[in-house]
Parts: structure tokens; C-alpha cells; sequence
């Protein structure tokens, strides 16, 4: 059988020091009602080529973003991912190791976790990041659930245009602990701002004001103006952003939030229908005892030499059980590595240049979208690499007539946003060619 | 030790380099008012691509991993990683779908999801199976949720106290408080398992669960658990199944049918993923048909109208979304393909062997050690050292005396109930040498324990960094690298 190892001789050489006549004899124990007395209903085995055969065939028959245009984000982005990373990360003494529990022979991964900390820590212009979590909307969750208990107060206020799926998770999880949650509303692409009347709801019994930024629809949001408003409540800000954009975007702590998270997919990580992807979560020092899920931190072994552990590890469900601030024992640590070492590989110039590359194709396509009968811009936001458009054909027949020559087009916002009928949310990033940008415009007009 | 990245970086190198612009530039002024634009300089590595290769190819170089060795951690299945898993995985029919887009266009991502699903309520006789938590605890969390929504459903508004045995993981408790429950913790008997008298004081009509593993975390079957789940099921109380050993059963006994209701799966466990380091994995649950309305959405199933594989959002009764999009799909696919390849059988002759690996170094081990709660045990068991009084020698410096034989330590101090313990999971991947070895490792150590103390408490001796010093790292925390 794959992967086992016993020769028949072995099995009776063993089951002699055991004590027993057979392996089935080790199951004993286990009361004959709860025996299960027929095969499992699996399909048979099979051989390591016929299972890599079918499962070629499998994945074929998937429409993948090789063999189509993505002009699709919302979540979950197409950046081009160098080579190396991959390489890298197909090391076995990386990607079939455990937690590093054992520091003395794991200092690999948790030197990896800490460089990921540090660029984590730049990115967001934080103090300190935990090793990840297990997406952005987990993550986004968990920055609520910490600013609840940092401010012992029992209400959260989130933004309309945070994705819906992490609006959707955070309600999932906070339902049990009875946290009152309510929502900013949007107007012209952005949250709700002073001029429109934010103040009535940024009270003195809310926890956080959670804002994405770039927000759903790819407006890039005034967080300090929501940072401004809720600290003047002694509340905290939460800002949600795409990490990729903070090569040219100003950093969210500058700006003035308390506790930063979103989702380091955007890092040149797979689509991968969805997953894994990255969360990643840092906040200002005061909370780092509040910071759920592992940290890597410095110290040195008794002959003086640096290494790595985990550490605060006090905060954690394995010492604190019940009383732990969140029950997360692991983190994307695989992930987390191929972060940084595609940060590693760009460096600031580098991430920089896909940022810029990210600003003026989304923001060329919009123009060129623009110029077509029946398309027009229905906010006037800055935005980074997302757009939307407002069309009056039905975008399901713009969007079937595009997926037939080969692009995936934008996302109909009414899946999300009833009131955004006819409304699509593009994406462009540095892999769409001018060629490429300028057949999605031919096609969306009519012509082939 | 290797230097940081960050100290390695010369300012102007590096390692990728993009292709030039191609769409007239319009000035960034026009695009970004200069207050949303970065003002402070980004401090990322700079350094070529090889320079980058060699660095983390040498701190690949400092970790232990199954790759390299034996790897007995108790409860965490450290089994061997397949590597057509990884390949499989890395398909660009996999890797390169995006979550959103036509649902007629990963009809093969759907199908295979969807067979996942069936093949893991079979594996553990439940009902549906949803595959969006993204860990074994994650999936703790959804499982508590749904057996309060299946409660909140019936009007039944009282129950919010979960019951966890003292041996529980970690996670047990905390999940539960996260889902906003109290915790009622109930002792163990003298063979390690459940009190049934203290269960039956503790349950009642503010009962919503019991959250037990079978085996349990000594590597014991719990062969009470038919009054266990009458106990529970009679005060109205669902069970919860912690699946991280099912490593143990497969295909020889099923929670589903010990009386189960809701049960996790651990994809990097048992089903041969990686760990990665610590993620990512993957959590899937498994319910009975009474709590099916409640899982997260979307649920994927095979629709008999579109003639297709749907995600079906139109799920009244769900809980919710437990994270975005579908799950850790890349996970599943590795976790399908092991299923694929080793079939109904060979997931028996799995278990079979990781019983019979276990057995067979609690063999060979007792003759060195204690063990606490006798066997046969299942897929693991927990011994303790002898006269750790007299010999002033832990189990934490038999774990790190381990290292300096080669092997990774167990598990060690848990389960809390039993002092001092060591926790080993042999798996059915390793050969009978290895075990061989290792027993006759262990059995040295237990000699040097007597005879030589100190090697032990200073061990390991030949790694590249010694036992580091962990209450300065907790009380002066230092979590990133500054210039």
C-alpha cells in the first residue's frame, strides 16, 4: 500500500513484541457495535500515475486565469509571482515541518516569521505583527474582537463597502458574544464621511470603526478623517487594506489607525479558488498583549547566541484554555513565507513599480472604458487598482460576451449591492497589457 | 545563526524587475492627492534573486521537518506528505481559479469538492460535510455554532454551558468561550476516560454540548461512549467529535455512529497535507442531517435542475460565512488526491499501521518508562519518565536530549492531566527501523537520566542556537527587526 513501509515479515516480527496474533486484534477495544463491519465506500486505490492522469484531467476541466483575461479582484487578485518563491517554498524542510515548537531546530521558520513580522510591521507603519491568520476576513474579525475587549465596549461600527464576505464572517462570529454591530452607509464610492453626517454614528459606546481602504468598490478612503472621529470618542480604528497598495500608499498607521489587518493574498499568492490565503494582523505596541494567534519574537540561549521563539505565548488557548482571547492555535505560516520572500524579491522599488503599474492601467482602462456608448464613471474617488463602471446594457450580457472571448470581466456589484444594478467592479493589475486592456475594450464594444 | 534579510540588504540591488509600462502615464499628482501617498521611505530587503535563493535556502537548512526525520509529535499526525499532492496542487487548473468566477467554469473545482465532502462524511458516518473552516480549531469554532443555531432553532434559548473532559485540547475551551458559552470541565476515571458520574451531575437543560476526542489525547478508545452520548443526547445536549485523532479508526469505526453529532477534520493530519510550518491547513466538519440547514454558506452541491455543481448561497437557516469564499481549497485538493490514491482500503491499512506502529513503540518504550494508563492504545500513546524526583531530570530535557539523537521530541506536558507527560504519535509512514531507533534513543536517554543528568539538562548540545531564554523574550518583547 502507498506510503507503508511493513514487509510482511516486519508486521509479524512486531506484532510478536506487542503481544498480539493480528492488527485487527489492536481494535478490540473498540465496543463491537461501533465496529464498522463493511468497507469504507471510497473508490479503489490507485496507482500514483493513474491518480496524477485523473487528476490532470480534473483540474482540466476548470477554466483557469491562463487561459483567460482576468479583469477580476474583489478579494482576490492576479499579481505575478516571480519563480523563486515557489521554489522556495517546495523545500521540504520548509512546507513539511511543524509550529515551531521546538526552537532549537526550527530557528528556519521562525527567523522566516519574524523578517515577515518586520515587513508586516513597514508595511502598515505598525509596531508589531503576529505570524498571520487565516484570511483577511478571519483577521478583520479578530481586530474586532481585540478592539471590543481593549475598550470594554460592546458595539462595533463597519463600513458598507468592507468586503461583504468579511461583514458576513465578523457577524458569524461576534452572534455568540452578543456584540451589537452596526453599518456605515456610502455614498459616492466612499463611507459615509464628516460632511454627510459620520458624527451621529461614531458614538462614545463604540469599540472600533472598521474601514477598508482601498474599500470594496476600490475608493481609496480618508482614514484619517475615521480615525480622527472615533479617537476623539476613545475608540479604535481598524483599517482593512491591500498591502500590495502600500508601496505607494501612505501607510495606515500614519494615518492614524490603531489596529491594521487585511489579506497578504495580493503578495503574488494563487488565486487558488479562494485559498489559503493570508491574513495578517498588526497593531500599535500598547495591544500587543491583546494580539490573538502565534508571535515570533528575539532573545538569545544561554551562551549568548541570538535565536528565535514563540513567545507572549501567556495570551494563547494551550496556557489560558477558556480565558484566551481568541481559540487560534496556528497560523498561514507557508503563506506568510511566500510574502516575504516576494516582498524580499521587490523590494521597495519593486513593489512600488507593480503599485504604479497597478494605478495607471486600472486607471487607463477606466478612461478607454469610458469613451464607450452607454459606459460612464459613477464616482469620482481616487482608486488604486479597482474601478467601477455603470452601464446601461445589462452587465450579465456585457459580461457573458466578454467570457466568450476569453475575459473574465467585472464583478456585478448587485450580487452584493442590490441598489448598484448595472454596476461593475473591474480589477487591472501589472499583468493586463495595453494589447490586452484595449481587446477588453474592442469585445465590451461590440467588436470583435 | 543566519543574519536577518534586512541585514543582508544594500540599498539599490534587486531581485525582480518588472516589464516596462506599457499605457500612457499620466502624472501620479493627477491620479492621488499627496496625502494619500506614501511619505516616509518603505524599508524592504533589497538584494539580487540569488541573494534571496541562498538566504532562505539556508534557513530551510535550520528547521527539522518529516522530510529530514522522524517527527512523533503526539496528536498532530505527522505523517509522510505525499509529493504528487504538491503537483497536483500547483495544477494551474487549481491554482489559478479565481473564487468569483462562472460557475460553469470550475465545474471540476465544484465536483471535486463536492467528492470531498461525500468522501469525508462517509470516513466519519456523517450526514453533509462543509469544507470552509480553514484549521482544526477554526473548525471547533464552526461546530460550536452550529450546535447553538441548532438549539436557538428548537426555542431552546438556555443552553449555553459545553462540556470538555480535563484531557481536551487547548482549543476546546476557548472555542467554546468564543462562541459565547461557559465551560464545564469534568475530571477523568482511572483509565483515562470520561467520569460518567460527574458527567451526569454536570449535564442538564443549560446543556449544549460535549466536546470529546475519541481516541482520546492518551491514544485510548473511549468504549463508554454509548452512555456518554446517552447521557448527553437524554439531557438534550448534542456531542461534539475533536477529529484529530482520527488518524486512529479510519474505516474501523465511525463517531457519526458512536453517536456523534458533529465531528472536525484535520486535512494536515490525517489526510497527509502539510503543515507548512504551522498552516496552512484545513478544518472541514462534519454534521448529522439535523444540523445540515445550519452550515456555513455557500453550501457546494450538486444541483439535479442546472444539471451542474452549485454554490448555493440560498441558505436561509446558515449560520454565516466563517471566513471568505470557500475554504482552503489548495488544502483540499492535496487532502482528495491522498483519499484518490489510497482508497477506502488503504485509508484502513493506515490506520491499521499507525495502530500497529504505536503499539509496538509503547512496547518497546515501557521497558524504560512509565506508562500512566495501560493499552492497547490507538494510533498514540503518553508515557513519563521514571524518578524524575531523584534524577532532578523533565521531561522537557528528555525532549531536548532528543534532539541531539536526531529525532524531534514528542508532545510533551500534555495532556495536563498527567504529569511530566510525553505524548508520542508514531504514524503509519515510519519504518520499523526508525521506531527501532528511536526506542533505543529513548532507552539511552532514560540510562543517562541516571547515570549523567547534566547532558540532559543542558541538551541539546549540537544544535545552532541552545535552549533559548524564553521569559526574556516574553518580558522584553522584540517582534521585528529596526535599523
Amino acid at each position: 500500500m502507498a506510503y507503508l513501509p511493513h514487509t510482511r515479515e516486519e508486521e509479524k516480527a512486531m506484532l510478536e513484541i506487542v503481544g498480539v496474533s493480528s492488527t485487527e486484534e489492536l481494535f478490540r477495544d473498540i465496543p463491537s457495535e461501533f465496529r464498522l463491519d463493511r468497507p469504507l465506500r471510497l473508490p479503489e486505490g490507485l496507482s500514483e500515475k493513474a491518480a496524477w492522469e485523473k487528476m490532470q484531467d480534473w483540474a482540466g476541466k476548470n477554466k483557469h486565469a491562463g487561459e483567460y483575461l482576468c479583469f477580476r479582484g474583489a478579494g482576490a487578485y492576479e499579481h505575478y509571482q516571480p519563480r523563486a518563491v515557489n521554489h522556495l517554498l517546495s523545500r521540504g524542510d520548509f512546507y513539511t515541518a511543524y509550529t515551531p515548537y521546538q526552537p532549537e531546530i526550527s530557528q528556519g521558520t521562525l527567523q522566516a516569521i519574524f523578517e515577515y513580522q518586520t515587513c508586516i510591521c513597514e508595511l502598515t507603519g505598525m509596531d508589531v505583527a503576529n505570524a498571520s491568520h487565516y484570511d483577511g476576513a478571519t483577521a478583520l474579525t479578530e481586530a474586532a474582537l481585540m478592539a471590543l475587549d481593549a475598550t470594554r465596549r460592546n458595539k462595533i461600527a463597519v463600513s458598507s463597502l468592507v468586503h461583504p464576505e468579511y461583514r458576513e464572517t465578523m457577524g458569524t462570529y461576534l452572534r455568540g458574544r452578543g456584540a451589537e454591530i452596526i453599518t456605515l452607509p456610502y455614498e459616492n464610492g466612499l463611507t459615509v464621511g464628516m460632511e454627510s453626517g459620520l458624527e451621529q454614528y461614531i458614538t462614545d459606546d463604540l469599540a472600533a470603526v472598521i474601514i477598508q481602504s482601498p474599500n470594496f468598490l476600490g475608493s481609496i478612503e480618508d482614514l484619517k478623517m475615521f480615525a480622527d472621529a472615533i479617537h476623539g470618542k476613545e475608540g479604535l480604528l481598524v483599517a482593512c487594506v491591500d498591502p500590495l497598495s502600500l508601496g505607494i500608499l501612505e501607510s495606515p498607521g500614519q494615518l492614524g489607525a490603531d489596529i491594521v489587518v487585511g489579506d497578504g493574498q495580493s503578495l503574488g499568492l494563487p488565486l487558488s479558488f479562494g485559498g489559503p490565503y493570508l491574513g495578517f494582523m498588526a497593531s500599535k505596541e500598547k495591544y500587543v498583549r491583546r494580539l490573538p494567534g502565534r508571535i515570533v519574537g528575539k532573545t538569545v540561549d544561554k551562551t549568548g547566541r541570538e535565536g528565535y521563539v514563540l513567545t507572549l505565548q501567556a495570551r494563547e488557548q494551550h496556557i489560558r484554555r477558556e480565558r484566551a482571547g481568541s481559540n487560534i492555535c496556528s497560523n498561514q505560516a507557508l503563506c506568510a513565507l511566500a510574502a516575504t520572500i516576494y516582498l524580499a524579491l521587490l523590494g521597495p522599488e519593486g513593489l512600488a513599480e507593480v503599485g504604479r503599474q497597478c494605478l495607471q492601467k486600472s486607471h487607463y482602462t477606466q478612461q478607454r472604458l469610458a469613451v464607450l456608448p452607454g459606459v460612464s464613471v459613477p464616482f469620482t474617488a481616487p482608486f488604486f487598482k479597482e474601478f467601477v463602471v455603470k452601464t446601461t446594457e445589462d452587465t450579465t450580457s456585457i459580461n457573458q460576451r466578454l467570457w466568450e472571448a476569453g475575459i473574465l470581466g467585472g464583478l456585478e456589484l448587485s450580487r452584493f449591492y442590490p441598489e448598484l444594478e448595472n454596476h461593475l467592479l473591474l480589477c487591472v493589475t501589472e499583468m493586463r497589457s495595453r494589447e490586452e486592456i484595449e481587446l477588453l475594450v474592442r469585445v465590451w464594444g461590440g467588436d470583435r | 545563526m543566519e543574519k536577518l534579510i534586512f541585514e543582508k540588504s544594500v540599498l539599490g540591488r534587486k531581485g525582480h524587475y518588472l516589464s516596462p509600462l506599457d499605457v500612457p502615464e499620466i502624472p501620479l499628482e493627477k491620479l492621488l492627492p499627496a496625502e494619500f501617498c506614501r511619505r516616509e521611505a518603505l524599508i524592504l530587503p533589497e538584494l539580487t534573486e540569488g541573494e534571496v535563493v541562498r538566504h532562505y535556502t539556508q534557513l530551510s537548512r535550520l528547521n527539522y521537518a518529516v522530510d529530514t526525520g522522524f517527527y512523533p509529535l503526539g496528536s498532530c499526525t505527522m505523517k509522510y506528505n505525499p509529493k504528487i499532492n504538491e503537483d497536483v496542487a500547483n495544477l494551474p487548473g487549481f491554482s489559478r481559479l479565481h473564487p468569483y468566477q462562472p460557475e460553469e467554469s470550475v465545474q471540476g473545482a465544484l465536483e471535486l469538492m463536492a467528492k470531498t465532502q461525500e468522501y469525508l462524511a462517509e470516513i466519519a458516518g456523517m450526514d453533509a460535510v462543509t469544507l470552509q473552516p480553514a484549521a482544526g480549531a477554526h473548525g471547533e469554532l464552526t461546530g460550536i455554532l452550529l450546535i447553538m443555531a441548532y438549539h436557538t432553532s428548537r426555542g431552546d434559548f438556555k443552553r449555553n454551558k459545553v462540556i470538555v473532559p480535563d484531557s481536551s485540547h487547548g482549543t476546546n475551551p476557548a472555542t467554546a468561550s468564543l462562541a459565547g458559552c461557559q465551560i464545564v470541565e469534568v475530571p477523568s476515571n482511572e483509565r483515562g476516560g470520561v467520569d460518567l458520574e460527574a458527567l451526569r451531575a454536570a449535564v442538564g437543560e443549560d446543556t449544549a454540548a460535549l466536546m470529546l476526542t475519541n481516541p482520546s489525547t492518551l491514544g485510548l478508545f473511549e468504549n463508554q461512549i454509548k452512555e456518554i452520548a446517552e447521557i448527553v443526547h437524554q439531557a438534550g445536549g448534542l456531542l461534539y467529535n475533536d477529529g484529530a485523532n482520527m488518524n486512529a479508526i479510519m474505516g474501523y469505526s465511525r463517531p457519526g455512529d458512536m453517536g456523534f453529532d458533529v465531528v472536525h477534520f484535520n486535512l494536515h493530519k490525517t489526510f497527509s497535507t502539510p503543515h507548512g510550518g504551522g498552516g496552512p491547513g484545513a478544518g472541514p466538519v462534519g454534521v448529522k442531517a439535523a444540523l445540515e440547514p445550519f452550515l456555513p454558506k455557500p453550501v457546494v452541491r450538486y444541483d439535479e435542475q442546472k444539471k451542474q455543481y452549485v454554490l448555493d448561497e440560498d441558505r436561509p437557516r446558515s449560520i454565516g460565512r466563517v471566513k471568505a469564499f470557500y475554504g482552503n481549497f489548495g488544502v483540499v485538493v492535496k487532502a482528495f488526491t491522498y483519499m484518490l490514491m489510497l482508497g477506502g482500503e488503504g485509508l484502513k491499512e493506515a490506520s491499521a499501521k499507525a495502530v500497529l506502529n504505536a503499539n509496538y513503540l509503547m512496547k518497546l518504550l515501557t521497558e524504560h518508562y512509565e506508562l500512566p494508563y495501560a493499552g492497547p492504545c490507538k494510533h498514540e500513546f503518553v508515557v513519563t519518565p521514571r524518578h524524575t524526583d531523584q534524577t532532578g531530570v523533565h521531561t522537557l530535557d528528555i525532549a531536548k536530549r532528543l534532539i541531539d539523537y536526531g529525532f524531534h521530541p514528542p508532545t510533551i506536558y500534555f495532556p495536563l492531566m498527567v504529569k511530566e507527560a510525553i505524548m508520542i504519535e508514531p504514524t503509519e509512514t515510519e519504518n520499523k527501523e526508525t521506531l527501532d531507533a528511536f526506542a533505543a534513543a529513548m532507552a539511552a536517554i532514560a540510562k543517562e537520566a541516571r547515570e549523567a543528568p547534566e547532558l540532559l539538562q543542558e541538551a541539546p548540545h549540537h544544535t545552532p542556537v541552545r535552549r533559548l531564554d524564553e521569559t526574556l523574550a516574553a518580558r522584553k518583547p522584540v517582534l521585528r527587526w529596526k535599523e
